[in-house]
């Protein structure tokens, strides 16, 4: 078995590129290198000059999303062994404007995500008795799953909704205005509506899931929207059929 | 008008999956096949005699349709990326169901 392996590694620099281009690294195949590590080794052995972003190396950060052979994916938790005998093409997340190399600006979404109110909100300012919010286990299950979401931008590339139409609110922001809702301290599912509700909004999605099947924490923004798409619907309903008092 | 559109789509997902593969499952395969034996004609004629069956069929119908005009439509959106003609497609898409509904309910309700 080789115990080498090529990246082909997606180029722009936009200061002497019209067009991104593709440039191939011959690295080390080890056993235990995620994709990050080979652009690690890239970096600090044949050249330099590559641009992209990564820090934690532990699937917390996010920032190390990137499209490996076509597909979304954290190359710190994607394997160079599980693509021998290669080549792997490395290219930056799909839907987002390419800044450098690897490097996304993903600033759509950073304006998208203090819209819908990422924060608890209390209807009453006063801090509660005891000093704090108690909480059962099974109502911190009603949301943990959509706290565990990282911002790495993989659901974004991997939706063609979004693809198709950056209005979009998009997954992840979705479901991370779902983890607030479904909180038992939260109090402001009501202020998330307007916008969660609009037709940029849940009513954007078709339901082709992608975002769930890519996420790497397992937060499935597509339940998380189907979930609020019928919360949506029976409150259009209640609207419709109760007089104003009752609602 | 989305949620509403949604929630009829929604509804006749869930119905047409559940009732549909049983209905082609007896009369597609079991009765022609011998599987079961199929009841005779005065039978069934009686079961559909019943308003409530006609009623649960048209119900079946309806939301059957509007759940294609609902797909279809997003089909055409994105699939084909016709969002430019929503006007038309949706006219087209949800006029279809109206349609079918109405020859569905002339079918079972007034021409019985």
């Amino acid at each position: 078995m080789t115990d080498r392996i090529t990246l082909r590694v997606t180029r722009y620099r936009p200061e002497s590129e019209t067009e991104p281009t593709a440039q191939e690294y011959e690295i080390p195949l080890r056993k235990e290198w995620a994709i990050l590590d080979g652009l690690n080794h890239i970096k600090d052995h044949l050249d330099g000059t590559l641009s992209y972003r990564w820090s934690c190396r532990m699937g917390v950060c996010g920032s190390c999303g990137m499209t490996v052979n076509g597909e979304p994916k954290l190359t710190c938790a994607t394997f160079l062994e599980d693509y021998a005998p290669g080549p792997i093409r490395v290219e930056p997340l799909s839907n987002f404007p390419v800044v450098r190399d690897l490097v996304v600006d993903i600033g759509d979404f950073m304006r998208k995500l203090p819209q819908i109110k990422p924060w608890l909100i209390r209807s009453e300012q006063e801090p509660p008795a005891e000093n704090e919010y108690p909480q059962l286990p099974a109502e911190r299950e009603e949301y943990e799953r959509f706290s565990m979401c990282i911002n790495c931008m993989l659901c974004y590339a991997a939706c063609p909704v979004y693809g198709l139409d950056q209005e979009f609110l998009g997954p992840a922001a979705i479901a991370l205005a779902q983890r607030y809702n479904l909180d038992s301290r939260d109090q402001g599912a009501s202020e998330r509506m307007d916008v969660l509700s609009a037709a940029e909004g849940i009513w954007a999605c078709t339901f082709v899931g992608e975002c769930s099947a890519v996420c790497p924490k397992d937060v499935d923004p597509a339940g998380a929207i189907q979930r609020y798409k019928f919360t949506a619907a029976m409150e259009s309903l209640k609207t419709l059929l109760l007089p104003r008092g009752a609602r | 008008m989305e949620p509403f559109l949604w929630l009829l789509f929604s509804a006749g997902g869930v119905l047409s999956a559940l009732l549909i593969p049983a209905l082609l499952l007896l009369f597609g395969l079991a009765f022609p096949l011998g599987w079961v034996s199929p009841p005779d004609h005065a039978h069934l004629s009686a079961v559909l005699g019943q308003p409530v069956t006609r009623v649960v069929l048209l119900g079946l119908c309806v939301l059957a349709l509007f759940h294609w005009a609902h797909r279809f439509r997003y089909t055409l959106y994105d699939g084909l990326q016709l969002k430019h003609l929503g006007r038309p497609i949706n006219l087209f898409c949800y006029g279809a169901a109206l349609a079918g509904s109405a020859v569905a309910s002339y079918l079972l309700l007034a021409a019985w």
